[in-house]
This record gives structure tokens, sequence and C-alpha cells, in this order.
């Protein structure tokens, strides 16, 4: 191995540790909001090919506003750990808003580096919200 | 012939000297030096189109391109006429689906196995559905091997077309080629081999194999990406149609018909791909003068011990023939795992942050996921460059990858 490379192997191997950190291992431990809502008024599944990620999101919507979200899915801490923090995040949220959460939403969720090929786990239940809107607004 | 060694091999392959810890070769290999500058060499030196030009160096790229087939015929024991270069095993796949599946007649089968590549299964699959025609899936027995009873029951006087993997890229089951040639003998079928996983591990006999067409990929074995090989029989490729039509592929064109160049140019429209053949040449030669039965035992070697350091670990859960006993010939070095309460994604970046490069996924097997009851597997795919050190590196990895999800 060379020099370079073993200098930055010990950043790295700390930043592995930040890359799961409890808090995202805790949310894809014990995931809020992880439950089949009832009669929903959005009902949106987004599948990862890439790993096999699959989020199903379900949204109760009031007034132009998210009165509750819940999910449920499976797949690698980031996909999941992400969703968890999405469906508390949304919640009260007006949907205007909702429809401009982007990827840099998330990543200051998780707080930790995402690289692109990772992205596509982190954006999952993004993808599910936005799709799940514009599916129930062409509905409407 | 020298002794085999692997740390000498290593020095061919400038990004192994870079540090990386590089485990995912069943997705593709490294490139030594000596393909590397080949094709560097045909650019700067004698880049031309083939088949063409009467001047000198129109001369030089023509002739390094038909050595190219000479030689990759020679690597797998079949005559020049016998190969075509294609994009790739999934261009040499569909091609023959492309190519085979309309000439079957209403009630005809194809058969295939349930662990196959997509580019394997989705062809046969698509082509099939346009016609009306059955897939049947030769499933897998217990023990990660291909169930013979079943293939027996399942390839009948119906079954036109057989296409099977030599090697599962997520399992690295190694398929019984020869006994499933001798059911195809039996029932008249056509005998479809996917090498893309076995060629780089062992010594391909296409006429001991007993198969009718062969297909595989030069980027992982150790040339550049782009190009593949499409093996068939004479006897069948005389009569088939060709896949494209174009320059090159032709004898005579008048405005009314054509009629069709030599074998294997028949198969090649258009300007291929010429700096990859001269590549791809190359890592021919390269892999002759390591020589296959070498590589063959070392690997082996690694395989066992790769095995067993990862049954050390606790948690862990491997799928493949080996994990039922030594591999003894049932499965390449190719080895899929899960550790347990970890995604295979979680498990690859973990692995990345050390510089080690290992899959995670459903290695483009989807069914076979679906049947084994999970969402994809860890994968470490070995080549002759790979060391014990590599294998340590990686089973540490794992273990700290264990004790960051049990923190």
């Amino acid at each position: 191995m060379n020099r370079q490379l073993e200098d930055t192997r010990e950043d790295e191997i700390k930043q592995e540790d930040e890359i799961y950190r409890e808090n995202i291992l805790d949310h894809y431990r014990n995931p809020h909001n992880s439950r089949i809502l009832k009669d929903p008024d959005i009902s949106r599944i987004e599948f990862n090919p890439l790993c096999g990620d699959q989020i199903h999101l379900f949204l109760k919507i009031q007034n132009g506003s998210i009165r509750d979200a819940a999910f449920q899915g499976i797949g690698c801490a980031i996909s999941q750990a992400s969703a968890s923090m999405l469906t508390d995040r949304v919640k009260g949220m007006p949907l205007d808003q909702a429809k401009r959460m982007g990827r840099e939403d998330i990543v200051s969720m998780l707080a930790i580096p995402i690289s692109a090929v990772r992205m596509k786990c982190a954006s999952l239940s993004l993808k599910a919200l936005h799709n799940g809107i514009e599916e129930w607004e062409n509905k409407k | 012939m020298e002794a085999f060694n692997a740390e000498k091999i290593r020095k061919d392959f400038p990004l192994l000297r870079k540090g990386i810890v590089y485990l995912d070769n069943a997705a593709t290999t490294q490139k030594p030096l000596q393909v590397i500058n080949a094709i560097s060499e045909y650019y700067t030196e004698y880049n031309a189109n083939i088949h063409r030009g009467v001047y000198a160096i129109s001369v030089r790229s023509t002739t390094a391109y038909e050595e190219a087939h000479q030689k990759a015929a020679n690597f797998i024991n079949a005559s020049i006429e016998e190969v075509i270069f294609t994009p790739g095993t999934t261009g040499s796949l569909n091609m023959l689906a492309y190519t085979l599946v309309p000439t079957l007649k209403p009630g005809d089968e194809i058969v295939l196995t349930e662990m196959e590549h997509h580019s394997n299964l989705v062809p046969w699959q698509q082509l099939a559905k346009e016609r009306g025609l059955a897939v049947r899936f030769i499933p897998l027995a217990k023990d990660m091997t291909l169930d013979m009873a079943k293939a027996e029951k399942l390839i009948t006087d119906k079954t036109r077309i057989v296409s099977v993997t030599h090697m599962s890229n997520a399992l690295g089951t190694i398929t019984p080629i020869q006994e499933i040639a001798e059911l195809c003998r039996r029932h008249g079928a056509l005998l479809v081999v996917d090498g893309a996983q076995s060629i780089p591990h062992m010594k391909i006999d296409v006429k001991a194999l007993n198969c009718d067409f062969f297909a595989f990929s030069a980027h992982k074995l150790f040339g550049p990406t782009g190009l593949g090989v499409l093996y068939g029989k004479k006897e069948h490729l005389k009569n088939m149609k060709p896949f494209l039509y174009g320059g090159d592929m032709i004898r005579e064109v008048r405005f009314e018909d054509s009629t069709w160049n030599d074998l294997p140019w028949k198969f090649e429209a258009g300007t291929p791909d010429i700096s990859g053949a001269i590549g791809f040449a190359a890592s021919l030669d390269y892999i002759s003068r390591i020589g296959m039965e070498h590589i063959h035992s070392y690997e082996s070697e690694l395989l066992d011990y790769c095995l067993t350091e990862l049954r050390k670990i606790e948690g862990i859960t491997l799928y493949g023939p080996g994990s039922y006993g030594p591999g003894s010939g049932k499965q390449g070095p190719i080895i899929s795992f899960n550790l347990d309460g970890i995604h295979a994604h979680d498990v690859a970046t973990i692995l990345d942050r050390e510089h080690i490069a290992i899959r995670g996924g459903h290695h483009c097997a989807m069914p076979l996921m679906k049947k084994l009851g999970i969402s994809g597997t860890s994968r470490i795919s070995l080549a002759f460059y790979n060391t014990k050190e590599d294998i340590d590196r990686a089973v540490r990895a794992l273990r700290r990858a264990r004790e960051v999800f049990s923190r």
C-alpha cells in the first residue's frame, strides 16, 4: 500500500464510524412511523433495483397539508433511516413545501457524506413522497 | 513455464499497485499493463480500419484483428470460423435469442436455470413471450447445485433450446455442462452456455463441453470492456441468419439482394472494436503465459482459504455449494454471503472505507434472490492476483462491520 493511502486510511476509518453514526443506526433499528396507515390518501411504493431497497410510503392529507405519515420498508441502513427521518419531518408540512424538498434536505437530515451511488438509497423515500403527491394531485 | 507467483503478477496491474484490495472480479477484472499498452500501441502506431485499405497500417490492423480471433479460438479449442466478436456476453446472448427463437414453432420450449443472470433470462423470456412459447427453469437443489434430477424431467422432446450459466455470478455454483449436453443430445435441443464467469477460472474446451454455443466477455478476462465472444458450432453458424446487416459482413450487394461474407465475418457488420480486439488478444497471451492450470490450482486454494476464514465470522450465512463442505469442483471463486442484521450495501460501504472493493446487491439475479428469500448478498469474487492477505483484510473489515452495527 502506498504511503498516501495509508495516511488517508486512518481518517477514512473515522469517517466510516461517522457514516454509521448512532443516530442513523437508531433510526435503522427502531424506525419511526414504521406502520401501515389505514385509508391513506397517498400510498406509494418505490423500489431501488440497484440494491433491492423498498419503501412503501403512506400519507394522510388534510387542508393541503400532510396530517400523518408512515412507511413500511426493507433495505439498507441508509434507505430505512432516511425514510424514518423523512416521515418525522413531513408531518404537518404543507404539500407545496413537501414538493420542494430535495436531496440536500435528505443529506442534511442524515448529516453524513453520501456518495453518488448511495444517494439512490438515501433519496428513495423522497422519491416516494414526490411521486405519491404527484399521483394524488393528478387524480384529483 | 515459471512457477506461479501472485506477488510478481500483481506488479503488472497498475490499479492494484495503488493499494486497493479488489475483490469484485466477477463484475470486471483489472487490466495488466500488457493489455493497456497493446491498446495504446494500436492507436499510436497503426490505427486504421480493417478489411479495407491496402496500405501498410491497415494491413497491420487487419492482421492483428484476425489474429485476435485465432487466439480466442485457440483459447477455447474452436476454429477461427466459429468465433464471432460481439459487444459482450449480453450482446452474444441477445443476438442468439433474436436469431434462434423466431425459428421455433408453437409448442417448442426453452429451458433455463433459476440462477441465470438477467442477461441469460430476459432475452429468452421476452422473445418466447412474443411467440407464446413456454420457458422452463431448472431449480437448485438444497446444496445450491443444479438439481439434475429435475433437469432430466424438464428437458424433453419439446425442448429446442437449453441456455445455462457455466458458473453462477451470484452463488459461484458450477453447472455440470457435459451432463446437460448429454440430455440435450438425447432430445435434440441446442445447448447455449453463458461462460462469462467460468472463463477466467477454468480451462474451457468447447468440444469437450459438447455445447453448441458459448458466450463470454473480454473484460472479465483481464481484457478491455465492450468486447465479447460468441462461439458457435460451424454447422449452426453456416445456416443462421446474420445478426446485423451492413458493411464488412457482405460478399456481394445488388439492389435486389445480397450474399454474405465467410464465417465468422458474416456476423460482424460495421467497423468492429478493433482496439478492444487487440487488447483482448494481449490478455489471452498474458493468461496463456501464466497458464490456466496454474491459475486454477492457485484460485482453488484461495477459495478454500476464503470459505474457511468467512465461516469463522459469527452471524455469517454463506450461500454457495462450498458452504456445504469443501468446494470440490462445485463452486468457483465467487462467494456470496450475508452478515446477520446488516444489509449487503452497508457491508460494502464499510469495506469501501478501507479500500476493499466487494459487491453488494442482487447481482442481476432477482428471481434467484426472491427464491432464496433475500433482497441481496455481499459477494467476494477472486482472481489470480488476489492473495490470502487480501482475504484477511476483508475478513477483518467484515468483523468491524459487525462491531459497527452491534454498538
